[in-house]
């Protein structure tokens, strides 16, 4: 790789950090250099969703987004949110309703599902499709993703 | 043995990887891309047909950060098939690292290794070729014309079984099968349908496209890292495209992200061994998703001419399949893909006047090769439409019509021993059929008695419900072979190897409680390691159905002859015969319940002790059958009929797979294959232009199908008992792909009166559809 030659600040996972990036790079994979190997590449054209990140707030294809656009944000990732002691709800509600299969998917589904759950937590069915609408996966036919995500909603159809 | 009577089997345990994958640890090929790793970069063909007429690599070459470059004029010509499959291959040697010819869009021409992907690609780039542009053949029809310009000319092209080959036609493969007299039979029907179907090209999507990793170890062997289903496969044809001994290689496959038959394939892994090899460094090449969609591999497109002849009393007298199947510009695959159109669909019904032919053809477009239903997809779209026509046309419920036909336990099927892959097939009777009531609980769910036929419905948005019923197999009997071994630890827990191949569908899970079930101890106790072409014993892979069956066996049986060793250190330390001890939930009891002895002290004085040993034994397993699993699914849409649009409203999958080994799994396995079904049957197909290029090669332009497109699905696991399959259980995951093009077809006939004989089922076919019946009438 070229030397980077542009440094960007920005907050991760809680963590304010450092990366030294160039103007062309994208922010997955910048990301994925810096070891956030949960971000993955599924397409690079803003489609499956594999590479989703929650920026500001909001879930954001990391994969159309030059890392320089990231400069001064607030970005998690699923490292961030979870661990094996204490997985977030979303990742236990996954596991036990068998929703990971190959689990590509996975990690970009949970970060979508906690950036709608954030900024509201109660959707009803169109946003919840709207929301999730972004995340592609080829093994579940999203069936049990889609119950494991609403069981953690709580109530919602 | 009971059902009832299984610890581990038959429960849901947690997936065993689920929690590592659901908190994003690096656990996949390009998480664990070596440090400093060179990129590939490949040269494509641009065009469908064409001579090399020459290349010049020097500008690439000297390139400041390449390191190598690799084309047809500095690597060895073997000729070899890039589909893994057992050995001789059933597919011709029709492929080269590198050659002088191109026959798709896609086609590999050179290759660049460098250390950034940015260099590689200036480097390809900076090559210069010639092509001499040859006429591209874009049709089966055109590619068995007389006179055809032949796609693979060269010499060198063979196939390693003794089956007709005949590349100076562009045919692959011909296959034919008669029982009885079907014209006779034809004549003595009532009703005869004669009609053709075609499916369309269509790709497997797996999120993480192709992606493969080399590095050179300590001991200057090559250590290939790669997203693959089929690992034993892969070390035998890189040994065998290098010339190189397969001890000179290791594969490894970490976790990976989806396959569906995509990844049976050997697409990356001799090109970056090639590199990692004449580097000595490690290299790292991952697909784009647009090479996935233009070199990876399809579904093979398929037509068929089908006639079945029907008497008034519900008897199939005969029925004629005739398929034509575009192998695009290698044949991998393309023999036991058109095998399967006949011997994974005729033998549903009693018929017993048969007729198959099957021809498979090269052409200038992309690949055929391994996807989920491998056939049957294809075929049972023509073939159950027609069975829902035969039934209407004597006045019988579509559902009755399947129950008075359909093979029962104990029946047998003449095309099970004429059909086979490459030779003759395997006879066989069902030792296990549940489709009875997998028709009843399904009917029952989407509530087929308010059906109402099409012809009492009005307005622009009708509804519709279809139903079919499916078959398929389970494992390649007498030719695939799966093996397991299990170790003892200190502390009772258990090592399970197996070189079988979990590409997500969580065979490592099913495979670990079917060995934890035979050994008497439970799942958190089974350290499950898998396809490791060093570490494991050998498996063919991940396809044909065969995991839970085949590798599933060889499972139990290993852990069978473990827990027979534990049983004995056991008899030793509490003075008991083995025959009056148990072994359950790590603890071996004594039958009158006067002593027991826990796995972790067995395994203490087995290793420490007295008459010291390691508890470990190995199994492998051939199968002498492939029992078919199951299936009727049923479909109620609605179309638009001002635009055509159809909508899923509700699917219900029923399947018999004997035991659901993990009923949750393989409830995943159902909702995951039906769905990727409805995309295919609805949206999914490669559009091309004149020149054979594909013009739609993004997920986006692509479209499958996502959540805000998901109907209210059920999938039923319906009960069996295997006899032949480890605790009753038999395959799952490829039938349910083959409900959803037949099941909307005879749902869009129920909802408006047409049917359609070519796949996708876009709003344009079916507004036409419905111009041209409007027109009729």
């Amino acid at each position: 790789m070229r030397e980077p030659k542009h440094t960007i600040s920005l907050t991760i996972n809680g963590q304010k950090k450092k990366f030294k990036v160039n103007a062309e790079e994208k922010l997955l994979d910048v990301l994925r250099r810096e070891g956030y190997k949960s971000v993955k590449f599924g397409c690079g054209e803003a489609t499956c969703g594999s590479c989703t990140v929650i920026m500001d707030g909001k879930a954001v294809y990391s994969c159309i987004l030059f890392a320089f656009q990231a400069d001064g944000h607030d970005i998690w990732t699923v490292e961030g949110i979870g661990t094996f002691d204490k997985p977030h709800p979303l990742q236990r509600a996954l596991v036990d309703e068998g929703a990971v299969q190959c689990g590509f998917c996975i990690p970009g589904m949970i970060m979508s599902a906690k950036a709608m759950m954030d900024a509201n937590p109660k959707p009803e069915e169109e946003e919840f499709r709207e929301k999730m609408d972004g995340n592609l996966c080829r093994c579940t036919g999203y069936e049990k993703i889609w119950v494991a995500i609403q069981k953690v909603i709580g109530g919602a159809k | 043995m009971n059902v009832k009577d299984l610890k581990v089997v038959n429960h849901s345990v947690e997936k065993v990887d689920a929690m590592a994958l659901a908190l994003g640890k690096s656990l996949y090929v390009a998480d664990l891309k070596p440090e400093d790793c060179l990129h590939v970069k490949m040269l494509w063909s641009p065009h469908a047909h064409a001579r090399i007429k020459s290349i010049d690599v020097s500008k690439a070459e000297k390139m400041k950060g390449v390191h190598a470059v690799l084309w047809h004029g500095n690597v060895p010509r073997v000729a070899h098939c890039t589909a893994g499959q057992g050995y001789p291959e059933p597919s011709p040697y029709d492929t080269f690292m590198f050659d002088t010819k191109v026959r798709y869009v896609g086609d590999r021409v050179a290759a660049v290794c460098a250390e950034t992907r940015e260099i590689a690609q200036a480097a390809v780039e900076a090559i210069k070729v010639e092509y001499e542009v040859l006429e591209p053949v874009l049709s089966i029809w055109d590619a068995l014309k007389p006179g055809a310009p032949v796609i693979h000319d060269e010499p060198d092209c063979s196939i390693p079984i003794p089956v007709p080959y005949e590349p100076e036609k562009n045919v692959v493969a011909r296959l034919e099968m008669t029982v009885g007299d079907v014209e006779q039979a034809f004549k003595d029907s009532d009703f005869v349908f004669d009609e053709e179907y075609e499916t369309q090209y269509a790709q497997h999507c797996p999120m993480e496209t192709y992606v493969c990793s080399a590095q050179i170890d300590a001991r200057n062997r090559i250590v290939i890292t790669t997203s693959t289903q089929v690992p034993f496969h892969c070390r035998r044809i890189v040994a065998q495209t290098l010339q190189i001994p397969e001890k000179q290689i290791r594969v490894i496959k970490p976790r990976i992200g989806g396959g569906f038959g995509s990844k049976q394939e050997i697409l990356l892994e001799d090109v970056v061994a090639m590199f990692a090899l004449r580097t000595q460094k490690p290299v790292f090449f991952e697909f784009t998703r647009q090479e996935n969609f233009l070199t990876g591999r399809t579904r093979h497109p398929i037509h068929f001419k089908m006639k079945g002849g029907v008497k008034k009393d519900g008897t199939i007298t005969g029925y004629s399949m005739i398929a034509t199947s575009n192998t695009g510009a290698y044949g991998g695959h393309g023999l036991t893909v058109i095998g399967c159109c006949g011997s994974k669909v005729l033998p549903l019904y009693h018929i017993d006047n048969l007729y198959f032919k099957g021809t498979v053809c090269y052409t200038n477009l992309p690949v055929g090769g391994a996807y989920r239903g491998f056939g049957a997809t294809q075929a049972f779209f023509g073939f159950e439409s027609q069975i829902d026509m035969m039934a209407e046309a004597i006045g019988m419920d579509p559902l009755e019509f399947r129950m008075k036909n359909h093979i029962q336990l104990g029946e047998t099927s003449p095309v099970f021993s004429a059909l086979g892959e490459g030779k003759e097939g395997v006879p066989m009777d069902i030792s296990s059929c549940a489709l009875d009531e997998c028709i009843r609980q399904g009917a029952e769910e989407i509530g087929w008695k308010n059906r109402k036929p099409h012809t009492e419905k009005t307005g622009r948005y009708r509804r519709g419900m279809g139903m079919c019923c499916l078959m398929q197999g389970s494992s390649v009997p007498e030719i695939d072979m799966g093996a397991a071994s299990i170790k003892m630890n200190d502390d009772g827990s258990f090592n399970l190897l197996i070189g079988a191949t979990d590409l997500g569908t969580g065979s490592d899970t099913v495979l670990g409680q079917i060995a934890a079930e035979a050994i008497g101890t439970t799942i958190d106790k089974m350290i499950v390691y898998s396809s490791d072409t060093d570490m494991t014993p050998f498996d063919v892979g991940a396809y044909a159905s065969s995991t839970t069956y085949l590798s599933g066996e060889a499972s139990r049986k290993a852990g069978a002859k473990v827990n027979r060793q534990i049983l004995a250190v056991a008899a030793e330390m509490l003075d008991k015969k083995p025959e009056d001890l148990v072994a359950a939930n790590s603890v071996v009891t004594a039958k009158d319940g006067s002593a027991k002895v826990t796995f972790a002290e067995i395994a203490k004085y087995s290793l420490y002790q007295k008459n010291q040993f390691q508890i470990m034994d190995t199994a492998s397993h051939i199968t002498h059958k492939s029992p078919p699993p199951f299936a009727a699914h049923f479909v109620e849409i609605e179309v638009d009929t001002w635009t055509g649009k159809i909508r899923v409203i509700k699917y219900v999958a029923t399947v018999d797979c004997g035991t659901a080994i993990n009923p949750k799994l393989a409830e995943g396995q159902t909702e995951g294959g039906l769905m990727n079904g409805i995309s295919y049957a609805l949206t999914e197909e490669y559009l091309f232009n004149d020149k054979g290029r594909m013009i739609n090669s993004t997920l986006q332009r692509y479209h499958l199908f996502s959540m805000r497109d998901k109907p209210e699905v059920k999938a039923i696991l319906v009960p069996s008992w295997e006899t032949t399959g480890p605790y009753g259980a038999k395959s799952v995951s490829e039938i349910c792909i083959n409900g959803a093009g037949p099941g909307i077809n005879n749902a869009l006939y129920n909802a408006c009166g047409i049917r359609l004989h070519t796949m996708p089922f876009t709003p344009e076919k079916v507004w036409k559809a419905l111009q041209e019946k409007e027109k009729k009438a």
